[in-house]
């Protein structure tokens, strides 16, 4: 089958992971690596892999005679926003792995198929990767009034852009809480925890739904929905049956749905524990797949 | 005056009046929102604000106890909405301030800024001890705004001195004026608060104070406060009739009557506070905050003190034995905000139980 080509712009430890990924797909050959550091390990590694490395930056890459039909942008917000212009109007589509939200937001298990024609994806949050299949697993049975989502990640896992920008994160997660997941009022919570050995990934979402909501329909949803992510991110695991909590003033009268899930990593750069990062580059490899889909036999027609 | 075995104070890095030795902050109606299960009412707020003003506490802080944005499925749904109860108690206190509590991943910088708008004048920063640089944001914003900035490393028993130091470093560094070693599980022994706040002071006594925020949960609230004090902490946490998480924190009562004897000025008068104590704040409380297997269990196993409801909630619901939750908590490493995992303890241990 012909590829779709494509470049990672950002050879750290999530540019790095990705094309691993990429280079298993069988739609698109990740073909650059493009940094600004000459010292970046992750250049060698790409070339290594036979990837084409620059450290001359995106510039040196639209320069280039060739270019990619896709760029994963794997650097952070900033940089996304500045460049994203420039991509679109070089015809080159991008799957955006920052919070920076320049194209719709893209769960791959949820909303995938809507953006497959789509120029730029946003991939939310890894947070929101996790918690947003299992709010639509809810909302798709019975309207969800309030859903609000824990995720807990090793310390390591979360680099400096997490940290000198937490807000952004509860932010953009409880927002794809209401517009992708479905919930009326979304709330996203995130914890970075230090325990060594590093704690795999958890993930808690809370549903506020009707006393009279059908109880095993919504189980029944989630377990699909869980199998859904798990085509893309094995380690996607539910780790206990759906728990209902009967209406009382704790719950404010609602029903309350608990989903407990852990998320572990495929280990193809990053470690395993790291399924915060795993299921991004998981669900960007996903999203780029599905938008080549589109693209070729688009073509073929 | 000086406290016989502190270190000399810096004057120049204290935010409040030459005639405090230490600074109180009173607690209950943060942490005591915990063992209110966040249910206050602004009658209560405005009853206990006023009556600890009275008594001359300089520092109340007022907030869900996870702080700002905490009123959730996870930590409890509050009662009445905290920027309410903090603008009952801006309105109602003459001389004392009013601090506020956020945690980094919980609240955000718009929460800080609408605590503000209610009459907030001290902004607390909380993150886990090793954690630090995620409140950068937050403190710059705070400074920015005007607010009085505090630091809390949460669960300072999990680290030794020198990396609270660094940790304290980096808060300091994005604009914060005092740093608290937080024993949130109760579980720090005299000398295991004095080293660690007497590191604290060495790395950043010339710029900010240190302050100590203790728990009852081993019975060394009062103990451990002095110990800090004579390390250098200045600016001091506890809670009137021990009213917050686990088994609640320092009594702010009772140290006060310690410190009046150890010639420590807090502006504080004892027989008010007392009274405070038995007339306002008890009919507050739903039960008195105890020693018990439970809560002596989470200083034993270094559990977090605020899960003591949630893993009582979670201990009922599943028919297994709390004390068990606690200790597979404490095991697994949590850190105070994962409360949502309790649940999946008591789980677990329920199929034990019937395997």
């Amino acid at each position: 089958m012909t590829k779709l080509t494509a470049a990672i712009v950002g050879p750290g430890n999530i540019g790095t992971d990705l094309m691993y990924k990429l280079l298993r797909s069988d739609v698109i050959e990740p073909r650059w690596m493009i940094g600004v550091d000459p010292e970046s390990p992750g250049l060698d590694r790409a070339r290594e892999k036979g990837l084409e490395a620059s450290a001359e930056g995106v510039d040196w890459l639209l320069k280039q005679d060739e270019l990619p039909d896709f760029i994963f942008e794997a650097t952070s917000a900033y940089v996304h926003r500045e460049y994203a212009p420039r991509y679109a109007e070089a015809g080159i589509r991008a799957v955006d792995l920052t919070p920076a939200a320049v194209g719709p937001a893209c769960i791959p298990a949820v909303n995938g198929d809507e953006h497959a024609g789509a120029e730029n994806v946003n991939m939310i949050t890894c947070g929101g990767q996790a918690t947003i299949p299992m709010v639509a697993a809810v909302s798709r049975v019975t309207p969800v009034s309030y859903a609000e989502i824990v995720a807990s990640v090793a310390s390591l896992s979360a680099g400096p852009g997490t940290r000198q920008n937490i807000d952004e994160f509860t932010r953009t997660t409880s927002r794809g809480v209401e517009t992708i997941g479905g919930a009326e009022q979304g709330k996203a919570i995130i914890i970075l925890n230090p325990a060594e050995p590093p704690m795999i990934m958890r993930d808690t979402i809370f549903c506020a739904v009707a006393p009279d909501a059908d109880r095993e329909a919504i189980a029944d949803s989630v377990h699909r929905m869980v199998a859904s992510v798990q085509d893309y991110v094995p380690g996607y695991r539910l780790l206990q049956e759906p728990q209902f909590d009967d209406p009382s003033p704790a719950t404010r009268g609602a029903t309350k749905v608990s989903i407990f899930l852990e998320v572990e990593g495929a280990g193809d750069f990053l470690p395993p524990y790291s399924g915060n990062l795993d299921i991004m580059t998981a669900a960007a490899t996903r999203a780029g797949e599905g938008m080549a889909r589109f693209a070729l036999e688009g073509a073929r027609a | 005056m000086s406290i016989a075995g502190a270190p000399e104070l810096n004057k120049l890095s204290r935010t409040w009046s030459d005639e405090l030795d230490i600074r109180l902050t009173d607690t209950c109606l943060r942490d005591g929102s915990h063992h209110k299960r966040h249910q206050f009412t602004g009658e209560e707020v405005r009853s206990i604000i006023a009556a600890l003003d009275e008594a001359g506490v300089p520092v109340l802080e007022v907030t869900h106890g996870d702080g700002l944005g905490g009123s959730s499925f996870n930590y409890g749904f509050s009662k009445t909405p905290e920027q309410e109860l903090i603008k009952i108690a801006a309105e109602t206190a003459k001389r004392a301030k009013i601090a506020f509590l956020m945690l980094p991943g919980v609240g955000t910088k718009d929460d800080i800024r609408e605590a503000q708008g209610n009459g907030g004048s001290i902004c607390r920063i909380a993150t886990h001890c090793t954690e630090a640089d995620t409140s950068e944001q937050h403190f710059g914003l705070a400074r920015e705004l005007g607010l009085e900035t505090v630091g809390f490393l949460m669960m300072s028993h999990t680290q030794p001195p020198e990396v609270l130091a660094q940790q304290a470093r980096i808060m300091v560094d994005a604009g914060c004026q005092c740093v608290y070693v937080v024993d949130s599980a109760g579980a720090l022994i005299l000398e295991g608060v004095s080293d660690r706040v007497a590191a604290l002071v060495a790395e950043i006594g010339d710029e900010a104070t240190v302050g100590f925020h203790g728990h009852e949960n081993l019975d060394l609230g009062c103990g451990n406060t002095v110990m800090a004090v004579r390390a250098g902490a200045t600016q001091i946490d506890g809670s009137v009739r021990r009213f917050g998480a686990g088994a609640g924190n320092t009594p702010l009562d009772a140290f006060v009557g310690v410190a009046d004897k150890l010639g420590w000025r807090t502006g504080v008068d004892f027989l008010k506070i007392l009274d405070a104590s038995e007339d306002v704040v008890r009919p507050a409380m739903p039960e008195e905050c105890r020693l018990d297997r439970m809560t002596m269990m989470m200083g034993y196993a270094g559990v977090y003190s605020s899960f003591l409801k949630h893993a009582g909630n979670a201990a009922d619901r599943y028919g297994v034995s709390g004390a068990r939750i606690l200790a597979e908590a404490g095991r697994r490493k949590l850190i105070g905000g994962q409360e949502d995992q309790l649940i999946d303890i008591a789980l677990m241990l329920q199929r034990e139980q019937e395997g």
